[in-house]
Order: C-alpha cells, then structure tokens, then sequence
C-alpha cells in the first residue's frame, strides 16, 4: 500500500492497488521502479529531490511514466515551484506525484501546483488527508490548474 | 480605504473555519507540535515566553474606526485590556489562549481583518508609509498596488513554504518613510515623463543578523508588470536560496552569494518566460482596486485657520506639539496628526489600550473621515484633520495619554517587546526605553536637540531596528547576565546607513548614563541647527567613544 491519492478528471479517490514501488537507495529489482534521478533506468518512473534541477528530464518527457518530487520535510517547499516548472513551462501531462513528507494541510497547495497523485506519509491515513485536498474556494494569485489570477475572473 | 466584495470576504472566513478545525485536531493530539507550527505561524499565532501571541495584519497601516473598536474589543475580551503596535503596521497580541484565537479570528474577519501570513516564512504583510494618499511629499499614492499585492501573495501557493520570511514594502514619496531599503522587495513607484506608472525595485535589504541595505535590481519597470516582476524574484529564491541554516536563507544571503548581477539575470531570465502572460495587471484592475482610495470629500478650507493661530500663539504646549506631531497635508486646511505610543514611563513604546484604541476610532470619526494609519514608527495617525480641530485633537490626545510632543525626538524610542516577552531575547527592552524616556523627561531640551530617533533590540534579530537607529540599543548575553551594545549613526529613508558600534557593552543600569554623555557629546560639537546623525557623520565616532568610556570622577 503506498498510501495514495490521487485526482482523475477532477475527482479525488484513494489507490489501493497502486503497482508502483518507490526506490530510495536500495539497488532496485523488478518492475514498475520510482528510482532516483541518478540511476534513472527508462521504462521506470523517476523521483527528484528539490536539490535536481527539473530541466535535467527535458529529454525524457516523451517517454517517462511518471515523476514524483520528494518533500524531504514539509516545510521545504521547493518541490512547488519543480512541479510549476514541469507542468507550465516543460509541458508534463503524465502522473506528477508528491511522496516524502506529504501531508493533509499541504495537499490543496499541491494540487494548485500541478500534483494530481500524493503518497501520504505512511503514518497518516489517506482517508483523512483527502478532506485537505481541496482548500479554500478563492484563490488570489494564479497557479498552475487555474493560471488566471483572481483579477481575471473577478 | 479597500473595501472587501464577497471573494475578499469568503475568503478569510474559509481561513478562519480551516485554522479552527487545525487548532482542534492540534489540540486533540492529531497535529504533532511540529506540524501544526507553520500552520499557526501563517496564521499568525506565535508561542512566547508566557503565552500564545497573535499578530494581527494591518494591510499597510490602513485601519478604519470599526476596525480599531474590533481590536479594542479583542483587547478587552481576549487579552490584558491592550494591545502593541508593531514596526510592520501590524497589532499583536501578548495574552492570548489557543482554544479562542479561532474565535478572535472570527471577529476580526467580520471587520474584513485577519492575521494572515503575518508570520512563517511566507510573504508578509505588505507595508507602506502611514502618510500615503495624504503626505505632502508624496508622488503617487502606492496603497492600490499595495492591496494588489496583498491579494496576490495571499495564499499563493507555490510561495507558502519559502527558505524564509519574505517582507515587501512600496513608497511613492520624496522621503522615504517605509524604510524600503530594508526589505527583501522594495519598491519604489514613480511616474516618468510621459506619466507612465514605474517602478525601481530593490532587493536583499533586511537587518537581523547580517544587517545588509537593499540593492537595485530593475530600473523603470511598467507597473503593469509588478506581480510578474515580484513572481520572478520569488521563484528564483525559493528554488535556490540556502535551506541548510536559518539564519543564511534570507534572501539578502542567497543576492550576495551570487552578486547582483548574476541574480538580477536569473531573475529577468524567469521573467521573460511570465513577463506578457496572464499575470500581467489589467488597467481595469488598477482602476477597481484604485477606486476604493479616491481621496475622501475634503472641505474646501483656507489654509490658515484664524483660530488655530491664536491658539498656537498662546499656548506653547500645543505649538510644540503642533511643531513634531503635525505633519504637512496635501490638501489645503488640513493636516496630519501623529499620536505618539511612547509617553514615557507609563505604557512601553507601542502599547496601547482599548480606552485608547476606542478614543482614537471616536477622533478619527469626528475630525476625520473615519479612517486611521499606524506609523512603522509604532505611532498611531489621524491622516485627515482641519487644522481648525487640531486643538481640540491636542487636548483630547493629552487627556488619553497619546499626546506627547515627541514624535522624531530621543524620546520617540522604537523597541522590540524584548526580554518581557520574546523568548529568543538577550536582554530587556522596554525597562530600558524607560529609563531612558525618565532622564531626558524635559521637553525643552528634547526639543532643543532636535531629530535623534533611538532604537533597541533585545537581541540580534532586530526587531527594533537597531542598526537605522541614529542611537541603536542592542541586547547581548554575557556569562548569562544582560548587555546593551551601543551603535551611532544608523538612518533610514533615503539615506539609510547601518550604525557603528562604539565599543565594549554596557550594563542596564549604566544605560541612562552613557545616553546623556553621547547626547552631551553632540552638544558639544553639534554646529548651529545640525541633525545629531549629521554631527555623528561630520566628525566620526571618536569624540563620541572619547567622552562615553572616559574615566568618569567617582
Ligand atoms: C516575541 C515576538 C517576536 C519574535 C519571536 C520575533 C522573531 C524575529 C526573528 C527571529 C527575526 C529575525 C529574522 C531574520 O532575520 O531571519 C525578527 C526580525 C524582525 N522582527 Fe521580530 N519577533 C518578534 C516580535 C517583533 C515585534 C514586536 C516587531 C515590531 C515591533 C518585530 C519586527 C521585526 C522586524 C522589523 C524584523 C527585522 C526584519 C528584517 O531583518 O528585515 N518583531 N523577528
Ligand atoms: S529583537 Fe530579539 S528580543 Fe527583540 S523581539 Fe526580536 S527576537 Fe525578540
């Protein structure tokens, strides 16, 4: 169980029988791997931490099956501006998924910056970060699922 | 003054109904102390030494009546009967119970008020002058991109969690009163020739630690282009801006590490990708958010009142205080006035209580049009008064404590709560922002020395701005027992400098002493007329050392 969340087609369900195993350091094995950036091995999926540059996997947007971005702590938030910079700028259409320290009171930010799948944190319940993931009716500012700032729908 | 519509409105009170439900699942053991931390800091709720502070945001210093009785009541129902006035144009306050502050968060949003971002390391409050729209001075009036920029960095998603507190201020005056040099943005909003709204942007300024003033990045930006502009910066600096030690992860760290210039690239690099997009301000955006600053219905008064001047003949109290508390109006008949919060030994610089807060909302509806400004200074402004009332403002002020003429004198003191309160404290501020007030308690010879402002911080953080301080009060731990160090020749505006430490430290009680000789000192060598920082610059800080640690006769 990875503990999953994730949204398709705007609607919010928890995974039960997510296939893919997350790679931290150990030499991986089988199939469906998220594996670090630096033994990325194609046909797998990758993760970044916020210190990889995003702009490294360019190359292999066509053919990747998924990315997810660690939150090492979630008060580190560079993993948001990585996923505005994937989904805005670089064009990723595929699963972007948070894992590390991903909890409920996170997970609307998240969703706003462009993650639609979220492994929370293996000692919470899925179930009740669901309720965090929608967040608040008005959003200011822009955000990658609504790039339009408040003022241009006022 | 901004009114909020309905999306301003559902706004904080979505807020409110999520901090209450976090507050209860922190209190029901759900939320670790380490998880529920940035949510309470964002939500502006901080744990001192004896209790929860809650500091409340004051969008650049704009306050109407209804919301200054809100805070009164809060005052009186929530905590201690007052409240402290910050050098952020925000509230806070000291005394405040967990299980009521999503209750007080409740009131505040019913006066369109909340404690959002006013803490944590997000983008805070955004600050401006407390005499914009009014002051003399002024070029444009910076509150409506001040508001748009509230709006925009409220919440913001991807800016939420950055390496560390990000403050902003913007002033569009010849003076500058919002000390913008000392923010991580600060913005300076001017109109070119053909009238085009501009803006030179700094960046890096902040004091703490490693006091550093602001550097220019951009030069003659269209306004149009402000949130782009200021999105750029951000993405920049969350993505690359040290994360390894809180004290290196301002930004002004991350500018020096790579040098102005190669951030500045790194920034209009980012900015080419956003620079025409979405975020680009509408005129039609400008005009709503500008509509709600339209200056009030003025009187059309002379500038001379005949009464005003026989009172200001005849009566050498009010004329002093009309001489540093009245501050020029662009409009003809009226005036500014500055409360002063630092009345010396009874109330610490900043604090002020609901009778007061209650008082100041009844004046700025009978002499003015209801609105109120809150100075960085930590005073209170009443932006529009006929000059006709300004007596009468005087005496009500005297009766209530907030008259004092000191505004911009020694003893006009900027203090941080300090060792009373702040756990990260060193040492004490406020017994001795009153000692201080209690030596130098004759008006004259305060008036007579002319503009000295005069800042303590009770540790290195800076909370009081020591460094800007023409006299700056720092708190430094020795063995454990309480130091004050001692700079000179700190000053803001446009010409800000950080001071000079004149040397070793100096125990609480020697405090008053070493004051008056640095004050004697300037009066020794001041020319004619001269400001004391003036005097500092012109002749060094030898004399000053000289006079300060020479051996005194027993
Ligand atoms: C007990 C409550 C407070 C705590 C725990 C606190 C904590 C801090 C800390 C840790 C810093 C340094 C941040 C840094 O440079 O990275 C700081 C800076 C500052 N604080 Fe406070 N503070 C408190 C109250 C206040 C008050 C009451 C004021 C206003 C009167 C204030 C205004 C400021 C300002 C203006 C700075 C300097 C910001 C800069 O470096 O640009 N703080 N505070
Ligand atoms: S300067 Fe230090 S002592 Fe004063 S309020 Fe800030 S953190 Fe506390």
């Amino acid at each position: 169980m990875n503990n999953l969340l994730k949204l398709e087609q705007g609607q919010a369900r928890l995974v039960a029988d997510d296939p893919w195993v997350l790679v931290r350091d150990e030499v991986p094995e089988g199939a469906a791997l998220i594996l670090p950036l630096a033994s990325y091995a194609p046909g797998h999926g990758v993760w970044l931490g916020p210190d990889d540059e995003v702009e490294l996997l360019q190359p292999w947007l066509a053919t990747l099956p998924l990315i997810a971005l660690d939150f090492p702590s979630f008060r580190d938030g560079r993993a948001y501006s990585q996923a505005y910079l994937l989904r805005t700028r670089m064009g990723w259409r595929g699963e972007l998924r948070a894992i590390g320290d991903v909890l409920r009171d996170q997970l609307s930010h998240m969703r706003q910056c462009g993650f639609d799948a979220f492994a929370v944190r293996a000692d919470k319940s899925a179930e009740d970060a669901l309720k965090g993931l929608a967040g608040m009716s008005v959003q200011y500012g822009r955000s990658v699922i609504e790039p339009r700032p408040l003022f241009r729908r006022r | 003054m901004y009114q909020y519509d309905a999306y301003d409105r559902a706004l904080v009170f979505e807020r409110v109904a999520q901090f209450r439900d976090q507050v209860e699942r922190f209190i029901a053991g759900d939320l670790s102390e380490e998880e529920f931390l940035p949510l309470r800091l964002q939500n502006g709720l901080y744990l001192q030494k004896h209790a929860y502070m809650l500091r409340v945001a004051i969008p650049y210093g704009t306050l109407s009546a209804e919301q200054m009785r809100t805070l009164a009541s809060i005052a009186r129902d929530y905590d201690r009967g007052y409240g402290h006035f910050t050098t952020r144009q925000n509230l806070q306050f000291n005394w405040i119970e967990l299980h009521q502050v999503p209750d007080i968060l409740e009131r505040l949003a019913q006066v369109d008020m909340h404690a959002i971002q006013t803490s944590g390391n997000c983008v805070r409050n955004i600050t401006t002058e407390a005499f914009a729209g009014v002051a003399a001075d002024e070029l444009l009036d910076p509150r409506p991109l001040a508001e748009i920029l509230r709006q925009w960095s409220t919440i913001n998603p991807e800016f939420l969690f950055l390496p560390r507190k990000f403050k902003i201020a913007i002033c569009s005056a010849r003076e500058d009163r919002a000390a913008i040099m000392m923010h991580d943005i600060g913005l300076y909003l001017y109109r070119d020739d053909q009238g085009e709204m501009l803006l030179r942007v700094m960046v890096g300024g902040g004091l703490g630690r490693t006091p550093i003033l602001g550097l220019q990045i951009r030069e003659g930006l269209p306004w149009r282009h402000l949130l782009s502009y200021v999105e750029a910066v951000l993405r920049v600096y969350n993505r690359h801006g040290r994360r390894d030690n809180k004290y290196k992860a301002r930004i002004k760290i991350l500018v020096k590490a790579l040098g102005i210039d190669a951030f500045s690239q790194e920034v209009e690099e980012e900015w080419q990708y956003l620079r025409d997009g979405p975020a680009q301000l509408t005129d039609a955006e400008y005009a709503r958010v500008a509509s709600a600053f339209v200056p009030p219905a003025y009187a059309s008064l002379s500038d001379t009142s005949l009464a005003y001047g026989t009172e200001l003949a005849d009566n050498p109290g009010f004329a002093r205080w009309v001489s540093r508390n009245v501050m020029p109006h662009k409009v003809a008949g009226y005036a500014s006035v500055v409360l002063s919060t630092k009345p010396g030994i009874s109330a610490p610089p900043g604090d002020v209580s609901a009778p007061q807060m209650e008082a100041v909302a009844e004046w700025a509806e009978r002499f003015g049009f209801g609105e109120i400004r809150i100075a960085h200074e930590q005073n209170i402004v009443l932006p529009d008064v006929p000059k006709e009332h300004l007596h009468a403002v005087w005496r009500l002020a005297c009766e209530h404590g907030l008259g004092a003429a000191n505004i911009g004198l020694l003893t006009d003191i900027i203090a941080c709560p300090g060792g009373d309160f702040c756990a990260l404290a060193n040492a004490k501020s406020i017994p001795i922002a009153q000692a201080i007030q209690q030596r130098f308690d004759n008006l004259d010879y305060l008036h007579d020395l002319g503009d000295i402002s005069l800042n303590i911080s009770g540790c290195i953080n800076a909370c009081g701005h020591h460094h800007i301080g023409n006299i700056g009060i720092l708190g430094v731990d020795k063995n454990g027992s309480e130091w004050y160090q001692i700079t000179l020749g700190g000053a803001q505006g446009k010409h800000s400098s950080l001071g000079k430490v004149i040397g070793p430290s100096f125990s609480a009680a020697e405090i008053p002493d070493v004051i008056e000789r640095v004050i004697s000192t300037f009066v020794r060598y001041r020319e004619s007329e001269e400001r004391f920082v003036d005097t500092v610059q012109r002749i060094g800080l030898e004399p000053f050392k000289e006079q300060v640690y020479a051996e005194q006769p027993a």
